[in-house]
């Protein structure tokens, strides 16, 4: 069975010029996201890791169309978001949404919560009544594990968990077949961050969907994803099905990111990498494999090309010349 | 062991329409020397709070007031929380130095971090400011910044947040502090910069001697720097105990409930199924549950006891204290 992945990206690259065009010619370029291909297979979840600044975010936006890509394509469903009609781009705007990171901010104050989910349902919906709109408002909050009635209330009687839900609930609604959330747990208590990660998975499996998880933290990534993308400096440097990568890193960078990633359950059992050094600026990447400058195995010949991301084992890619690692797992064998 | 601070059942409580709400509950502890004690709890719990009360950085009465006693040994014992706000000043930074979540807000932005550093020192030393600079350098070197004397010259926002939470535990250690309070100082980092600055905090620890009060919500944090650990709920110690013997044989719930709430790191992509989340909210601590203020959330509350007060804090042996009427027989049918 070889069914075409929901979302599929070759060599996208996002590049931002740094002071535009001053003289006409060509200045520094960030290259946010640097020539990625990855595909999500339907009804997966793919969590994406990295440092801050790798380009996590920059890939989410370009992914949903959000920004224009400076080169390379994003297919949604085989459509060729590049070339799409605009009936195709309005219908793909139904199928793929968002959810943020911080509820607070991305929900209208002066809004009621019915209005909040209303918005969505009548550009997508046109055809239904007013009080169809309510219903579907309170049936959504209700599967978020909200209780219905609550669609009268208003954003600042919420705490910040149950806004997450909202915001969850506003994705929802139009019925997408994809959803991206980026840092959606991040600012939320441990015992709140759990609920709201048991809704993602729940609704996740339940509806069907397929996922964008972009987080910082790989406990929650381990939790939720099928499989994980790990990037640096624009690019994807490993990629793997989840045990795979926790259990098998082969990249050099993955083995540092779990190393460091705090566990109450084997703080002293460890090997511990400390990296040196900050990520360096993506202006100014270093030449050859770009984490050469922190790599703890780095040899000579990492400094001539950037290394492809290669196939080493159906569902496992890396981006490390050394195949002759043996690196650190994150989990107890 | 040397004791160079005891705190004794201090309560703090802010003015709100008229009245005092109280958010911190009689807190009690005590921090060694070389040692390092972690303050855990969900935000709003309390731990700020103490940490500011501690440096005496809360607003002035009658907007907060803080009550108990917050003794600093030495020659003599100094309570903080009845001398001037002159002797204070004095203390603060040379003796008990403090570093924060987010350094960019503590630093100030238009002046060079060598000038922060220097006047960090220079306010509270009568010494040139040569000398000054060269400290100011040998600090800068000490947190593992290279080029110390080039950066002297280097401004706030030309530094990574790594580097910039390097320089506030600079500025903090540039007097020999024989107390650091780190609140957060490693939440807005990446996991990797986190791991930088907890190797560095133990380095610094272990040639200074300082002791550490570290605040956080991640357990796993806790397990990597805390000798000893206080969990707080709603204002309250709930648990408080060695570090393994806290995160190994939890007795309060709420502990173990707050562990069993984030995924685990070993288990990834084994298809753990749901998580156990705490149900419910953290409480207002001006509204406290009757009772175990957790006792709506917890799943071992039996009512007619845990609604009742009051809730002893009570050592469950090798001064593992906790917080809970049931810990006995929770942990007998554990067993
Ligand atoms: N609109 C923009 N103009 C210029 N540079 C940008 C823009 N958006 C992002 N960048 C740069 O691109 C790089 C990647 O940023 P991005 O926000 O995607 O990182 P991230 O992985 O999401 O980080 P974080 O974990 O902090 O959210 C960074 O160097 C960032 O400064
Ligand atoms: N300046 C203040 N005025 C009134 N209430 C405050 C003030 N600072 C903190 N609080 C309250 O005290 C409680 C504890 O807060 P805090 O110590 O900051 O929690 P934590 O650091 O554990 O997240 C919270 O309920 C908070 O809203
Ligand atoms: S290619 Fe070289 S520098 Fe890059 S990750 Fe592999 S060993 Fe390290
Ligand atoms: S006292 Fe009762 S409600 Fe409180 S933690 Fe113990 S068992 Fe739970
Ligand atoms: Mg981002
Ligand atoms: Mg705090």
């Amino acid at each position: 069975m070889n069914e075409l992945p929901l979302i599929q990206t070759a060599d996208l690259k996002q590049h931002f010029p740094l002071h535009k065009g001053l003289f006409g010619g060509q200045g520094p370029v960030i290259r946010a996201v640097d020539g990625v291909s990855i595909d999500i297979p339907r009804r997966s979840v793919l969590g994406l890791v990295g440092e801050s600044g790798s380009g996590k975010s920059t890939l989410g936006r370009a992914i949903m169309g959000l920004s224009r890509p400076t080169a390379g394509t994003m297919t949604f469903d085989g459509i060729d978001m590049a070339r799409a009609s605009s009936s195709e781009l309005k219908s793909l705007r139904r199928r793929m949404q968002m959810v943020f990171q911080d509820p607070f901010s991305s929900l209208n104050p002066r809004m009621s919560i019915a209005e909040t989910l209303s918005v969505p349902l009548r550009f997508h919906n046109p055809g239904l009544s007013r009080s169809r709109r309510k219903d579907r408002a309170a049936e959504m909050l209700e599967r978020v594990g909200l209780p219905g009635q609550y669609i009268s209330r208003f954003p600042h009687e919420f705490s910040g968990g149950q806004r997450q839900r909202i915001g969850i609930a506003r994705a929802l609604i139009v019925q997408p077949d994809f959803i991206m959330a980026d840092e959606v747990v991040s600012a939320l208590d441990v015992s709140v961050q759990a609920q709201v990660l048991n809704l993602f998975g729940r609704l996740q499996r339940d509806l069907e969907l397929t996922m964008l998880f972009i987080t910082h933290d790989l406990a929650v990534v381990g939790h939720i994803s099928d499989f994980v993308a790990v990037m640096y400096l624009g690019r994807v440097v490993e990629f793997a099905s989840t045990r795979e990568l926790f259990s098998n890193p082969r990249h050099p960078y993955t083995e540092a990111l779990l190393s460091a990633a705090p566990s109450p359950k084997s703080a002293n059992r460890r090997k511990r990498i400390v990296l040196k050094g900050d990520i360096p600026s993506p202006l100014n990447p270093p030449s050859g494999c770009q984490f050469r400058t922190r790599c703890p195995y780095a040899v000579e010949d990492c400094s001539h090309e950037v290394p492809k991301l290669r196939e080493l084992s159906p569902e496992h890619k890396a981006a490390c010349i050394r195949d002759d690692l043996s690196l650190a797992p994150a989990t107890q064998q | 062991m040397t004791r160079v601070l005891t705190v004794e059942n201090l309560n703090i409580g802010f003015r709100s329409e008229g009245r005092e709400l109280p958010v911190v509950h009689d807190v009690s502890f005590t921090l060694e020397a070389g040692k390092t004690l972690a303050l855990v709890g969900e935000s709003g719990s309390g731990k700020s709070v103490t940490s500011l009360g501690i440096m005496r950085l809360l607003p002035p009465p009658p907007q907060s007031r803080a009550r108990g006693k917050i003794i600093l040994h030495s020659d003599e014992d100094i309570d903080l929380l009845s001398i001037s706000e002159a002797r204070m000043r004095r203390l603060r930074g040379d003796r008990i130095a403090m570093i924060f979540q987010e350094p960019l807000t503590s630093l100030n932005p238009v002046y060079t971090i060598g000038d922060q550093i220097i006047e960090a020192i220079r306010s509270h030393r009568a010494i040139s400011a040569r000398k000054a600079r060269e400290r100011a350098v040998e600090l800068i070197d000490q947190v593992g910044i290279p080029d110390a004397a080039a950066r002297l010259t280097t401004y706030p926002h030309e530094l990574s947040g790594g580097m910039r939470q390097r320089i506030m535990i600079a500025i903090a250690l540039a007097l020999e502090p024989e107390i650091l309070i780190a609140d957060e100082p490693t939440t807005a980092l990446d996991v990797t910069v986190q791991a930088q600055i907890i190797d560095l905090l133990r380095r610094l620890q272990a040639e200074t001697g300082m002791a550490m009060l570290f605040i956080t919500h991640d357990f796993g944090v806790v397990a990597d720097i805390a000798d000893r650990t206080i969990v707080m709920y709603a204002g309250q110690m709930v648990e408080h105990g060695q570090t393994e013997a806290v995160l190994e044989t939890p007795l309060m719930p709420y502990t173990s409930g707050l562990m069993r709430a984030v995924p685990e790191l070993e288990t990834a992509g084994l298809n753990q199924g749901e998580l156990q989340s705490i149900e419910g909210f953290v409480p207002n601590p001006a509204s406290l549950p009757n009772g175990c203020a957790f006792h709506p959330r917890c799943t071992h509350t039996l009512s007619g006891i845990c609604d009742v007060p009051p809730v002893p804090f009570e050592d469950a042996g090798n001064g593992h204290l906790v917080r809970c009427k049931r810990w006995q027989s929770i942990l007998e049918n554990a067993e």
